[in-house]
């Protein structure tokens, strides 16, 4: 073979523009295969946030609503209850709500959009259990001055109304807040936030 | 190579089938010394072959649906005719599979088999080794018990720890919110899928193998020895044809190997909780998670290693990047030991002792991965996670000041 008449650089350069082109399309190629392992429309609308009408939730009660597949609860706080949740400082882990556990407009002493009502995700920190809501001291695994909030039965993890984690259990983190949002006074959207966080 | 007549000749001209065989079988000249420490890498692929075999057949009558996953399973353990053993020898071959790619690694860490011209060898073995732990992890949701869930859960959940795309690789990963039918179908798909991955990377490994020639006991490279043996002029002295000698011994290991297979198959297949764990056969129950979750046994010093590196500011980000690190360590072998010499039969007492550490700390490791943890637990778990780092980040000093005896230069005396 010669090489006479051959330009190759050329020759270079084609070989070049066609291995990119073939990788530009091989890219796009790519899309959709990875794009299909994202949640399918069906995975999402079950994923979709949620509404709950707390207009029959009185104070003291808890709500529990399905929220992708996880339980949350909407427990309506008595005036005792939020006066008792600035008492106990000491003994959380995370009084102050530190660690992202909760949008950046629940991170207040309540842990809540509105002092009344608290709105969390009903799975425990430390392996997923869903704890026990405990409003008085019923049983003899909690302690002495339980002021009411979560106990976990699987392990032992203490939780407080506010969702807070007590020092020294095994679950390492406060319960995790949803985003949510009020559409009125009496409905709830769990899920969504308006872009609030 | 010689000539055949006939049927082969009409064969070779169209297929270079006599020159295959020659090359990699009849005339391959492998080290004359191998002792049963070079069984494992045949049983190896005997226990890929196991794998790929009954998995395929355990696919005509598994349902990857998460509302009939479980039933099946239990389907083909009682009604499927000789379902019991097909699932049997695919749940026990899988844990029989690790322990022969364990101790065939260490093989590798005992002869120096890493080292140079094999840097290649052992690195492409590690791969197998990452892709063989991806096919183990999701076959373990298959059958969708307890355990596979809430092992699933975790593991995925190590994904989701990864600062700021954390949230999104996580759901990428299940493709839903939670570990759900979505998963499920996925995961059957790529344990379908990864097998085959893994048999053509087997075939790149023999490649390589083939090209710089297998390493012995001595660490002695019988191809810069002298030439000449009683089947070829121009072949290493110290070598002897792969087949017969070695694939008649290989046999005579796969028996070996076969009787205690059956023996764990038909007396202890789920090893009293070790191969399949207990909480497993209860169906998978997305509200109710078992009191200890713990991985199969052959991940469990990386599970360990996971839960010895305390949360940093509420993440356990850097425990999943330790775990990582462990294995991507591996990687790095060839390039780490600094030695003169690659058998530990040369290697000096630094070397034998920094092996021996490292071999007890990951079965330390192993135990405390399946164990619930404690203050005490978790201490034992970060001394030996260091050891387990040490052994290979301190290789290059410690293998360069290691008195080492001379090598001789023929495999006999």
């Amino acid at each position: 073979m010669s090489a006479d008449g051959v330009d190759l650089k050329r020759r270079r350069t084609l070989t070049l523009a066609t291995s990119a082109f073939g990788a530009v399309g091989a890219g796009f190629v790519a899309v959709p295969f990875l794009a299909s392992w994202n949640p399918s429309e069906r995975a999402k609308a079950a994923g979709a946030p949620v509404e709950a009408d707390i207009s029959k939730l009185e104070p003291g009660q808890l709500l529990r609503v399905k929220w992708r597949g996880k339980p949350v609860w909407v427990v309506s706080r008595t005036e005792k209850n939020q006066q008792e949740l600035a008492r106990d400082d000491a003994e959380l882990a995370d009084p102050n709500s530190e660690m992202v556990q909760q949008p950046s407009y629940c991170q207040n002493p309540t842990r809540s959009i509105k002092p009344n009502y608290l709105v969390a995700v009903g799975i425990c920190t430390h392996l997923g259990c869903s704890p026990t809501y405990m409003p008085k001291r019923t049983i003899d695994g909690l302690p002495e001055n339980w002021k009411g909030g979560f106990f976990c039965p699987c392990h032992g993890s203490r939780f407080d109304l506010a969702g807070r984690v007590f020092a020294g259990v095994p679950a390492p983190t406060n319960l995790v807040i949803p985003k949510h949002q009020y559409l009125s006074d009496t409905t709830l959207l769990i899920g969504e936030d308006g872009g609030a966080s | 190579m010689s000539e055949n007549k006939g049927f082969m000749a009409w064969i070779d001209a169209r297929y270079p089938a006599t020159q295959v065989w020659s090359e990699h079988l009849a005339d391959y000249y492998a080290p004359k010394n191998f002792n049963f420490w070079y069984f494992f890498g045949s049983l190896a692929m005997l226990m890929l072959v196991n794998q790929i075999l009954t998995g395929v057949w355990l696919a005509m009558s598994y349902k990857p649906d998460a509302a009939l996953a479980f039933g099946s399973v239990e389907y083909i353990m009682r009604d499927v005719n000789w379902g019991w053993l097909i699932r049997y020898m695919h749940s026990t071959g899988a844990s029989f599979f690790f322990i022969v790619i364990y101790l065939h690694m260490f093989r590798g860490l005992l002869y120096g088999s890493y080292r140079k011209p094999r840097e290649l060898l052992w690195v492409i073995g590690v791969v197998l080794y990452v892709l063989m732990m991806a096919t183990a992890f999701m076959g373990y949701l298959l059958p969708w018990g307890q355990m596979s869930y809430w092992g699933a859960q975790v593991i995925v959940n190590l994904f989701s720890t990864v600062p700021f795309v954390g949230e999104e690789l996580g759901i990428f990963i299940r493709g839903d919110f939670v570990i759900s039918d979505a998963t499920l179908n996925r995961f059957f798909a790529l344990h379908f899928l990864l097998p085959f991955l893994l048999c053509a990377v087997v075939f790149i490994h023999i490649v390589a193998l083939h090209k710089v020639g297998s390493n012995n006991p001595e660490g002695i490279e019988i191809k810069k020895g002298p030439k000449g043996n009683k089947w070829s002029d121009t072949a290493p002295a110290d070598g002897i044809p792969f087949h017969p000698y070695y694939s008649v011994k290989d046999i005579a290991g796969i028996i070996g190997f076969l009787i205690l297979f059956s023996a764990a198959l038909f007396f202890a297949p789920e090893m009293g909780g070790f191969f399949i764990e207990h909480p497993n056969f209860e169906p998978a129950n997305p509200l109710k998670t078992p009191n200890h979750i713990a991985p199969v046994w052959y991940f469990t010093p990386f599970y360990a290693i996971l839960r010895a590196v305390p949360s940093i500011a509420g993440s356990a980000f850097p425990g999943v990047v330790a775990m990582g690190a462990a294995i991507v360590v591996m990687f790095f072998l060839p390039w780490l030991d600094k030695s003169p010499v690659k058998s530990i039969r040369y290697k000096g007492p630094i070397y034998k002792v920094a092996l021996a550490l490292f071999v007890v700390s990951f079965v330390i490791l192993g135990y405390l991965g399946v164990q619930p943890t404690s203050p005490g637990k978790t201490l034992l778990a970060q001394i030996c996670s260091i050891i387990y780092f040490a052994f290979f980040l301190l290789m290059p000093w410690y293998s360069k000041i290691d008195k080492t005896k001379p090598v001789p230069e023929r495999v006999t005396k």
